[in-house]
């Protein structure tokens, strides 16, 4: 009995310290999970996760406070990135959250700005150039489309505008998950095509506008 | 004017699931006739009611899943499952051993794994197993060849011996079964019986295996050997599968022909035949690399070998198909193609 | 001749059609009355325009110059007048509109001056021989659109041997074929001035051994031009021999490096198309305005056409007999990998090498996909058709799951688009699109984070400028705060308080900044402005 004991407790110790010694010979240095979370989220900065910006949204998912659903400016893409890299199962985006929307940039219209810095103060990117009384407006390639400026702005003269797709852009339709909805792509008519309502919204104006003589 | 816009490529080899079981299906023929030549019309009546039980099933599974009916009971695969099975029946075998046999095999081994193209498991073995293992008696009840011809059993007789249990003549199925070829060498090798000695005292030894049993295989290779040539299949498999199980019966049957039996017959005895080109192919549940047949194919041809030799059953191929499919994915895993452009061992 | 062929894993084998279109001679297409050149007809950045609405251009004339880096110009296919400059429908499989140039021609083909003179580029270095390519806007007529030049520079004589591509493996498509029947010669000429511009010896010319007339004429073009250095190879009919990967591991045995490029194993490929349109431009002074093209399918009269870049394919159905009103589906390129238009009026570009046509009333040549696709079988007929050796499967099954890292770990980029293993799939999945699908949404991915990343740098640094006002704000207001408790007496203190009052009536007097810029306003002008103010007043008081 005293012998059986006095066994496993040797055995006990042994393989403790084989444990041991190897958590400490083969450990893997890596990228703290926060980092690896954070360069996943798209850093929109916009709240919608009901954390305070991308960062402490990815500390909270790597303490386990928050799910991985919560990010909709990210999306389906975004959530089966996270589940991968965490080793979970991806879930459909919560609706508590938001919704999936295509890209969005914000707009200025000038003849009604005010100048009262209030949205300068708002943006977490720092996109909007202005001052104090002067006019604002929006530097379309930083904003982040993360609509923290229109509650601030006092004559609500910011619109958020769709980015319209070309060539460059475009990229090809999820052909679909089930073998059932296949049967539509038979003969299916893309609805690109179908370009009749043309909203004049400034971003549309730029492209169309070309001059014949060069910059 | 508003154009079709479909994605290329805009043709397409002529070929289709339906195609492909079709063609499975009528690989069989030639074993049909002549399992019905030498063992009755009870092969037939278990077919029927194999069919009639799968497209019931599936009918019923697809509704459930709420799945487009008409597109997937329309594709052959379930009859394919039922003809398989019907072969691994006995003859005379009561109709509702058929009857559960298929709706397992339809409603769980495959349906409920996700239907068409996600069942892990061949859903035929499946079936088979499920039998074997809870009604063993019924399941083992073997015809001799011939013996109904003699009996001139009409097809009438035999429905009523299937449906109804009511054997004419007051015959009952015990007086009419006999062991199966594997049977009797299995049971004779055990009381020390040499195989020399069992051949040339049993009347139902033929040339390669059991008489009728061997024409049966003939027909069958053939088959495949068909299906092969158009394409339904490809060689890996069936080579992979007889050449291992030839291979490791040679090397036994050299080291001691007294206790084991020729490679020969092991090839056409049993299911052997039916499996390495009907069963073990079933692309569903089979690896799918070149290399991972390859290694699929000679795990299942082993895993016979060594079942009907040493362990309980006579005949192995379906538990040895079951055991692959397990490892098949993994096999997969391991046999991937080198890609073009890489080198060998690249990531 | 006698070269040892090697093998590529894969391919399928189809029927040919190119029959149909190869019985009646080549003719000239006619000048359509309009003719729209988009600026990005090439790999790399669009070109430039240097003209503007209203001006008349030659045929020949340059109208748009190179772009940056990697570009090619374009020139006038015909003579006529700019009528925009603007957006326009193009052929792409989004159906999306792009800048192009317009012209509506005189009908007049008015060249510009030394148009088709001949000249002798012997004397030409490398590098001029290349200058001048790249200003006749030549890119890649076999389908990448790739400007040629840069395919012409040996830098450190790294490149050992030119591949002429006129193996044509698509059924339909024949204006490689044609090209190679009326014009060998100046194919072959055109392979030596590539051979001169990259300073090398070794030439193959590839051709599929179900065009023999075309081999014949070939060869013999070889023996005019004492080439004895060209090697013409025939390679076996089967989809896609021509692709340049699998044509070089055809001919070499040797496999372009994964992400890597031809030139990366010392090989260089040009197609049969691209050579003739040097041999015009260099001997002929002739820059790329037109090209061969088969127009096939539901048409009365299947040919090839020699083409003026930016002709609608709608003027080219019609010429061939087709009904523009029974349309269906009409395809640019071939049926494996073509891509359906979305619009008949859209220009023909220089990529373009055939326009299939499909009527409403027969499926002919283009079936629809017959069923509805079933569920994957794991068959592995697309494995066995690969010919880059991939498992499409697997690719298939994480493409659809959008599981983008694994669908990499399989290699999906170095997937070729042929469309070998979609042809097989006895369930008729369209693997090609999970593909193309993947393959976008990953690069589309890619530009997303690198701008995300310049996100993530300004919030932080947003984050830092808030930080540090607030601390500066802290500073100044310990200072103040210190200053003040200075001045020890409390008359001291009355007085500064005092004058701190002072300071703020001053300035809530002068509240109204004077603003610049108010001399000679409109009526117009003034109003707003009063409206501004009035608003500002206001939310400033609700504030």
């Amino acid at each position: 009995m005293i012998t059986a004991i006095v066994a496993l407790a040797i055995l006990a110790v042994i393989f403790g310290l084989a444990l041991g010694y190897a958590a400490v010979r083969f450990k893997v240095e890596g990228d703290p999970l926060v980092e690896k979370i954070d360069a996943i989220l798209p850093q929109t900065q916009c709240g919608q996760c009901t954390y305070p910006g991308c960062r402490p949204y990815a500390e909270a998912i790597a303490k386990g406070e928050a799910d991985i659903n919560q990010c909709p400016p990210g999306g389906e893409t975004t959530i089966i990135a996270l589940a991968d890299l965490l080793g979970r199962d991806p879930k459909p985006l919560n609706p508590e959250h938001g919704e999936e929307k295509a890209k969005r940039v914000a707009v200025i219209d000038e003849q009604v700005c005010i100048g009262c810095t209030l949205c300068i103060q708002a943006c977490p990117v720092d996109a909007i150039l202005g001052a104090a009384k002067q006019m604002h407006t929006v530097i379309e390639d930083e904003c982040t489309g993360c609509d923290l400026c229109l509650p601030p702005c006092p004559v609500d003269c910011i619109d958020m505008v769709e980015i319209k797709s070309t060539t460059d852009t475009w990229t090809w339709d999820f052909p679909g998950n089930l073998p059932e909805n296949l049967a539509s792509l038979a003969n299916r008519v893309n609805p690109a095509a179908s370009n009749d309502d043309k909203t004049s919204s400034p971003l549309e104006e730029t492209s169309s506008k070309k001059t014949g003589t060069e910059a | 004017m508003k154009l079709n816009t479909p994605t290329s490529p805009h043709i397409h080899a002529d070929i289709s699931i339906r195609k492909m079981m079709s063609r499975v299906l009528i690989a069989l023929v030639p074993a049909v006739i002549t399992y019905t030549w030498f063992f009755g019309w009870g092969l037939l009546i278990n077919m029927g009611i194999g069919i009639a039980t799968a497209l019931v099933c599936e009918f019923l599974m697809l509704k459930a899943r709420k799945r487009p009916v008409h597109q997937f009971i329309t594709d052959g695969s379930v009859l394919v499952t039922a003809a398989l099975l019907a072969f691994c029946i006995p003859p005379l075998a009561p109709w509702w051993l058929m009857v559960i046999g298929v709706s397992f095999s339809v409603i769980v081994a495959k349906h409920l794994y996700g239907g068409l193209g996600y069942n892990p498991f061949n859903p035929a073995m499946v079936g088979y197993v499920m039998l074997l293992i809870s009604f063993p008696k019924d399941m083992t009840v073997w015809l001799p060849p011939f013996i109904l011809s003699e009996l001139n059993f009409s097809f009438l007789d035999t429905l009523s011996a299937i449906f109804m249990g009511a054997f004419p003549l007051g015959f009952t199925l015990d007086a009419l079964t006999a062991v199966t070829f594997l049977d009797l060498i299995k049971t004779q090798l055990n009381i020390d019986v040499t195989v020399a000695e069992t051949k040339n005292t049993h009347a139902i030894f033929g040339d390669f295996g059991g008489i009728g049993w061997e024409w049966i295989g003939n027909w069958i290779f053939l088959g495949g050997v068909w299906l092969i040539y158009k394409k339904v299949i490809s060689w890996h498999i069936p080579v992979a599968v007889l050449g291992s199980m030839f291979t490791i019966a040679l090397i036994f049957y050299l080291k001691d022909p007294d206790h084991y039996a020729s490679p020969m017959f092991h090839v056409f005895s049993g299911a052997a035949m039916l499996g390495a080109f009907f069963i073990a192919t079933d692309p569903v549940s089979a690896a799918t690399t070149t290399m991972g047949r390859v290694i699929y194919g000679i795990g299942i041809g082993i895993l016979t070998y060594v079942i009907r030799v040493w362990g309980g059953y006579p005949d192995g191929i379906a538990f040895a198909v079951l055991l692959m499919n397990l490892a098949a994915p993994t096999i997969d895993y391991y046999t991937q193609p080198r890609v073009y452009g890489h080198k060998r061992n690249e990531p | 001749m006698m070269r040892r062929l090697f093998n590529f894993s894969g391919g399928v084998r189809l029927r040919e059609h190119k029959r149909e279109s190869t019985v009646s001679p080549v003719t000239r297409a006619q000048i359509p009355e309009k003719i729209i050149l988009p600026l990005h007809q090439h790999i790399g950045t669009p070109a430039r325009p240097v003209v503007n609405v209203g001006d008349r251009v030659l045929k020949g004339q340059i109208i748009a110059k190179a772009g940056n880096n990697v570009s090619a110009p374009i020139h006038a296919s015909t003579s006529g007048t700019i009528t925009a400059i603007e957006d326009c429908a193009i052929p792409h499989p989004s159906g999306l509109p792009a800048p192009c140039i317009i012209i509506e021609t005189d009908g007049r083909d008015e060249a510009v001056s030394h148009y088709g003179q001949s000249r002798d580029y012997h004397s030409l270095t490398a590098e001029q021989l290349r200058d001048e390519i790249k200003q006749a806007g030549i890119v890649g007529l076999g389908g990448a659109g790739f400007p040629s030049y840069l395919k012409l520079e040996n830098k450190d004589h790294k490149i050992t041997t030119l591949i002429l591509n006129g193996v044509e493996c698509e059924p339909y498509i024949t204006c490689d074929q044609m090209l190679m029947r009326n014009h060998a010669i100046d194919i072959v000429n055109g392979l030596k001035i590539m051979q001169q511009a990259l300073e090398i010896d070794h030439c193959i010319i590839a051709i599929e051994n179900n065009k023999p007339k075309e081999l014949e004429l070939m060869q013999e073009a070889i023996y005019e031009a004492e080439a004895d250095h060209i090697e013409l190879v025939q390679v076996p009919t089967v989809y896609p021999a021509g692709g340049e990967k699998q044509l070089i591991q055809m001919l070499t045995g040797k496999e372009v490096p994964s992400q890597g490029l031809p030139m990366d194993i010392g090989i260089v490929c040009h197609n049969v198309g691209t050579a003739y349109a040097v041999t015009r431009a260099i001997e002929h002074n002739e820059p790329l305005i037109s090209r061969y093209i088969t127009v096939a399918g539901s048409v009365a009269k299947a040919k090839v056409l020699e083409v003026l870049i930016g002709t609608p394919v709608s003027h080219l159905i019609e010429e061939c007999g087709g009904n523009r009103k029974t349309l269906s589906r009409v395809i640019m390129g071939g049926p494996m990998m073509g891509f359906a238009l979305h619009d008949d009026e859209v220009p023909v570009v220089k990529t373009t090498n055939c326009i299939l046509v499909n009527s409403v009333i027969s499926d002919v040549p283009l079936p629809s996909r017959s069923n509805a696709a079933m569920p994957c079988i794991r068959c592995g007929a697309c494995a066995e058709a690969c010919p880059a050796n991939l498992l499409p499967q697997q690719l298939y099954w994480y493409a659809r799951a959008k599981d983008f890292d694994k669908v990499q770990d399989y290699n999906l980029f170095d997937c070729i688009e042929c469309g070998c293993c979609d042809y097989v799939c006895p369930s008729q999945i369209p693997l090609v699109q999970y593909y193309r699908y993947a393959k976008s949404t990953i690069w589309q991915q890619e530009k997303e984070k690198v701008l995300s990343d310049i996100s993530r740098q300004r919030h932080e640094f947003h984050n830092l400028r808030i930080e540090r006002e607030k601390k500066e704000r802290e500073q100044r207001h310990k200072q103040k705060r210190k200053a003040v408790a200075k001045t020890s007496s409390q008359d001291d203190k009355k007085a500064a308080i005092q004058a701190a009052m002072e300071r703020v009536r001053k300035k809530r007097d002068q509240e109204h900044v004077q603003p610049k810029n108010i001399d000679d306003l409109t009526e117009q002008q003034r109003k707003l402005i009063e409206e501004v103010e009035a608003r500002r007043k206001n939310k400033l008081e609700d504030l």
